[in-house]
């Protein structure tokens, strides 16, 4: 007796969330976002996050928007996104690479959510993709670089040499060459996403060689503001950093994900949702350029017409002719760099004299 | 002292039953306070945390399939511990056994033979016990303290898993993103239910617990009383060969480690990523403590872990509760725990209380 | 000349694992094991950074984050001495509780800025080169790193006080039995351990990179405490392991920068590669070093 009381006792608690909560917002959307870093981490999730908050706004009585933050890529994964779809959501953002497997399986058993993830290459019916062309930025700042370096040598503070960030390296270089063919590059991998001192000491370490440029593919502001204190310049990184480096930014790559969540939460409710991939650059706004500061009025000018052309897609950072380091010609003139080779790049060009990662 | 504590003349068994019940009754109740302090309804939002992990067949497969690998991990942690070898690098040595394992399915997967499955796990478990047996030689041979060691070994482990992943290892179709193919069905861990998670290797956690209890029977008498009240030195004493001793230890947590480690690869990842672990081999430390350093102890406290990280989750999703909460309530469950378990060996006096009484008494 | 800059960085990369670590070492000398100094170490840098923001100063700041370590720290104590609790499962709670409420403290200051801690100039010294940088244009951190470095050493060797603490770390019954406080002398090491822990965060997010993000020490917590061991518990080869293992960590940052093509994971293993051989050469050349006897024993006691 007492057993079946408490068992129907548990049943009653357990509905609440489960119940309660879905009928008393019955004709709103719910959106899920899993995060691989806390909201906190002030780079890649929090961005992410300010977007999601963008989203609840916009479609504000429309739409409920909940998230998992700190989600290791890995067997917590799978979990963190069926919790989610299991809790209602009918449109699920996975904000990181390491989540595509998990993503995969997940939407193969709910086949009525639609999965959106983030800087992978599997989908299905109901999982699509979705990516920034952050290197079309890359290669407006790689320009600036090469008009504001003095003694032509950039830093760059690296996480993981994974192919975004290699086809960073590559487009800035190749902007910057465009306007300073003799600037040289000095890779610095503090192999983590997220450690402030050492990405502090990496800047550093490519000051002292060099470097009187910084620019980073790390999520935290230390190297900005190490160059604000050796008095070099740099670029921001995810979001706009000028408050930590107001002498020293030049301008930034930021994330902008909000006109990407708010069009397919409204595709959602529409019912015109439909899977595919979709690459947004400085043309589509999820690439945005911080304000170009601390520079002449010309490096302006130039940047601001560099934007310009790649937005209108007159301009592709990787156009031909690309070589390889070893010589090998990549991209014929008059060509561009396929999408697909430019998700996968492990190679450098021709004039970057750091090993490849791959 | 504000606090003094006053040993029983045996410990007692009522509170051996009921500190786990106080510590989550407090536990309860810090979660209810901390709730109604961000404006969360504390009757539904304990719902959230502690009982929907509990009430879906779902959210029941993942508390087995999150619990097993700090389990099989703790009970190795236990035994070593018990003969005061310092493991700290289960972390490591669960990396290992996914690398050597891994390496393993990467080679001969094709063949999608019976045996490639066992030879995983063979490797794995030889991989962990490898990995461990690095601080433990350097122990004995050197005198290097195995603390230190084992910590480090663990940074290297990460750094040599994230060099093969992204390096020779890397699937070549795979737009050259940090992973390896997908495992081949031969070398993934079949599920006991369709549908879900749960797959056999859960069952080597409950099967560790079984061995370990039969292994540790011995000493298992007046086991509590050793391991809450006293250092767990005694047993150098007992005239074993110490040497030995360390290197059994540090084999078998290692083992078990490294088991778990491939169980995770071949199980709910189904390839080998830079991130393998959400931290399970230091998680398996707090595991083996909360657990008494008992095999029992051990599967309980894994569940319970286990279910906070759920219940953590669940909060998240349903009630926007943010992580750090979670975290913070995480850190106070265990504080609750380990100070109730105080009551079994000890009587509490507050304010100097028990002074007074002596005094009275004389 | 490189070697100037290099130095200063690796002195900034040592001083919050030396200071950390010191904080430790008297902790464990007292016979108890703290394992829970990153959660310590992010609570301090979460408050400090947070009471700098609020008040403006720097110095107010360091002091939060001393503050802040050592109410961790009580916490622990109220565990460990007050319950007899087990000290590693206590310790590493502590780092989960203090992971999550540095984060609850410091969620509304992600993305504020201050200037950094300021460095010491003396006019003429500060200006002297080479030595003038690196001996007199630090920050307030550096100094205090040293300060607590020989405070610590004299403290420990050359006190009556420190002689205690090290015997009730060896033998606290017999300690006892002699009418020393065996809980009270752990109780302020131990809220000791708790404030330079706090003030090696506060160093991090108010000098070393003068922000806030959670979980900024990103590990250096558990470094310090390896380091402790790597001193055998002697405050002057904690400083070599402290500044050895800095070293190596800004070398191969430093090494990346000269394009030698090695993997670049290797590269970031090596700290912890070289801390681990050189242990094994001091432990084979001197023995296995010994701790406190009783380290991790709860004492409770007999009245």
């Amino acid at each position: 007796m007492i057993r079946r009381e408490f068992l129907r006792g548990t049943a009653l608690l357990a509905s609440l969330p489960l119940v309660a909560r879905p009928a008393q917002a019955a004709e709103r959307l719910k959106v899920g976002f899993i995060y691989v870093g806390p909201v906190g981490d002030f780079g890649w999730s929090c961005q992410h996050d300010i977007a999601r908050k963008a989203l609840e706004q916009a479609l504000a009585g429309k739409v409920e928007t909940t998230y998992v933050e700190n989600v290791p890529e890995g067997p917590d994964a799978e979990r963190a996104i069926e919790g989610l779809a299991r809790s209602g959501c009918k449109l699920v953002f996975t904000t990181s690479f390491g989540f595509m497997d998990a993503t995969v399986k997940v939407a193969k058993r709910f086949p009525e959510v639609k999965f959106e993830h983030a800087t992978g290459y599997k989908r299905a019916e109901n999982l699509a993709t979705y990516s920034g062309r952050f290197y079309e930025g890359r290669y407006v700042i790689g320009q600036i670089a090469g008009k504001m370096s003095k003694r032509g040598v950039v830093g760059y503070v690296g996480s993981f040499p994974i192919p975004e960030v290699v086809s960073g390296i590559n487009a800035f270089m190749l902007g910057a060459w465009s306007v300073n063919p003799a600037m040289k590059v000095k890779i610095v991998w503090v192999n983590s996403w997220f450690d402030p001192g050492k990405e502090a000491d990496a800047a550093k370490a490519l000051i002292d060689q060099g470097a009187d440029i910084v620019t980073q593919h790390t999520d935290s502001p230390a190297a900005m503001q190490i160059a604000e204190q050796r008095g070099v310049h740099a670029f921001s990184q995810d979001s706009d950093m000028l408050k930590f480096g107001p002498k020293a930014q030049l301008s930034g790559i930021i994330d902008n994900w909000s006109p990407y969540y708010i069009e397919r939460t409204r595709a959602v409710l529409d019912g015109t949702w439909t899977s595919g991939d979709v690459w947004g650059g400085l043309g589509s706004r999820m690439v945005v350029m911080a304000p170009f500061t601390n520079m002449t009025p010309e490096v302006k000018m130039m940047a601001e017409a560099t934007t310009a052309s790649i937005a209108a897609g007159k301009l592709h950072p990787f156009h031909g002719p690309v070589y390889k380091q070893d010589g090998t010609l990549m991209v014929k003139d008059g060509a561009v760099l396929p999408d697909p080779d430019i998700l996968g790049m492990n190679w450098y060009v021709k004039g970057i004299d750091e090993k490849a990662p791959g | 002292m504000l606090i003094e504590l006053e040993r029983r003349s045996a410990p007692s068994r009522i509170m051996m039953l009921a500190s786990p019940a106080i510590a989550v009754a407090l536990t309860v109740v810090t979660a209810a306070l901390l709730l109604a302090a961000i404006g969360v309804d504390p009757v539904h939002g304990l719902g959230v945390y502690f009982i929907a992990p509990l009430s879906t067949g779902w959210s029941l497969q993942e508390l087995a399939v999150k619990a097993s690998p700090l389990v099989l991990i703790a009970v190795g942690l236990a035994i070593c511990f018990r003969a005061n070898s310092w493991n700290i690098g289960a972390e490591g040595q669960y990396l290992a056994g996914a690398m050597l394992g891994g390496w393993f399915a990467l080679a001969y997967q094709t063949a999608g033979a019976w045996w490639v499955l066992p030879g995983m796990l063979l490797l794995g478990a030889l991989g962990g016990m490898l990995y461990a047996l690095i601080p433990a030689a350097l122990r004995v041979f050197f005198g290097a303290n195995e603390i230190l060691t084992s910590l480090m070994l663990v940074y290297v482990a990460q750094f040599g898993l994230d060099y093969l992943v992204r390096g020779p290892w890397r699937d070549p179709h795979g737009f050259n993103f940090p992973q390896t193919v997908a495992f081949e069905p031969a070398a993934t861990m079949p599920l006991l239910l369709a549908g879900g998670r749960l797959h056999w290797g859960v069952l080597l956690a409950p099967l560790a617990v079984a061995v370990a209890i039969v292994f540790l029977g011995a000493t298992l008498r007046g086991f509590e009383l050793r391991v809450v009240g006293m250092a767990p030195r005694a047993g150098r004493f007992a005239g074993f060969d110490v040497r030995r001793d360390i290197l059994l230890a540090f084999a078998v947590s290692g083992a078990l480690a490294g088991l778990a480690g491939i169980i995770e690869v071949a199980g709910p990842i189904g390839q080998l990523l830079p991130t393998l672990s959400p931290g399970y081999g230091f998680a398996a430390i707090i595991v083996a403590f909360l657990g008494r350093l008992n095999p029992i102890g051990i599967l309980l406290a894994g569940l319970i872990l286990a279910l906070s990280y759920l219940g953590g989750e669940q909060a998240q999703i349903a009630l926007r509760v943010p992580l750090d909460l979670t975290i913070v309530l995480q850190g106070a469950l265990l504080f609750y725990v380990l100070a109730c378990d105080t009551f079994i060996l000890y009587r509490l006096h507050l304010f100097g209380g028990r002074r007074k009484a002596v005094q009275r008494a004389a | 000349m490189l070697l100037e800059p290099l130095l200063l960085t690796i002195i900034t990369a040592a001083t919050p694992l030396l200071v950390a670590a010191l904080g430790e070492l008297v902790v464990e000398r007292s016979g108890v094991l703290n394992l829970g100094v990153e959660g310590m170490m992010v609570m301090g840098a979460s408050c400090g950074f947070v009471v700098a923001i609020l008040t403006g100063s720097s110095i107010l700041g360091a002091l939060a984050g001393i503050g802040a370590g050592m109410a961790l720290a009580a916490v622990f104590a109220l565990m460990t001495l007050g319950f007899a609790a087990n000290q590693v499962a206590s310790g590493l709670a502590l780092t989960i509780f203090g992971l999550g409420l540095s984060g609850l403290i410091g969620a509304d200051f992600v993305g504020a800025r201050r200037d950094p801690a300021p460095k010491l100039h003396l006019a003429g010294l500060s200006d002297l080169p080479f030595v003038g940088p690196i001996l007199f244009g630090e920050d307030g951190f550096v100094y205090a790193s040293v300060a607590l470095l020989l405070g610590v050493s004299w403290f420990l060797w050359r006190t009556r006080t420190g002689l205690m603490l090290r015997a009730i770390g060896d033998n606290p019954i017999s300690a006892h039995a002699l009418g020393h406080q065996v809980l009270r002398v752990r109780l302020l090491a131990i809220l000791f351990g708790g404030g330079c822990a706090g003030l090696a965060g506060a160093y991090l997010s108010l000098g070393y990179t003068p922000f806030w993000v959670r979980g900024m020490t990103a590990g250096r917590g558990w470094i310090a405490l390896a380091l402790v061991v790597f001193s055998s518990w002697i405050p002057w080869r904690l400083a070599l392991g402290a500044y050895l293992f800095g070293a190596v960590t800004i070398l191969q940052l430093y090494a990346q920068g000269y394009g030698l093509g090695v993997p670049s994971q290797l590269m970031s293993a090596l700290p912890y590669l070289a801390t681990i051989l050189v242990l094994v050469a001091i432990s084979r050349s001197h023995g296995r070093g010994a701790g406190p006897a009783s380290l991790g024993t709860p004492f409770v006691p007999d009245h």
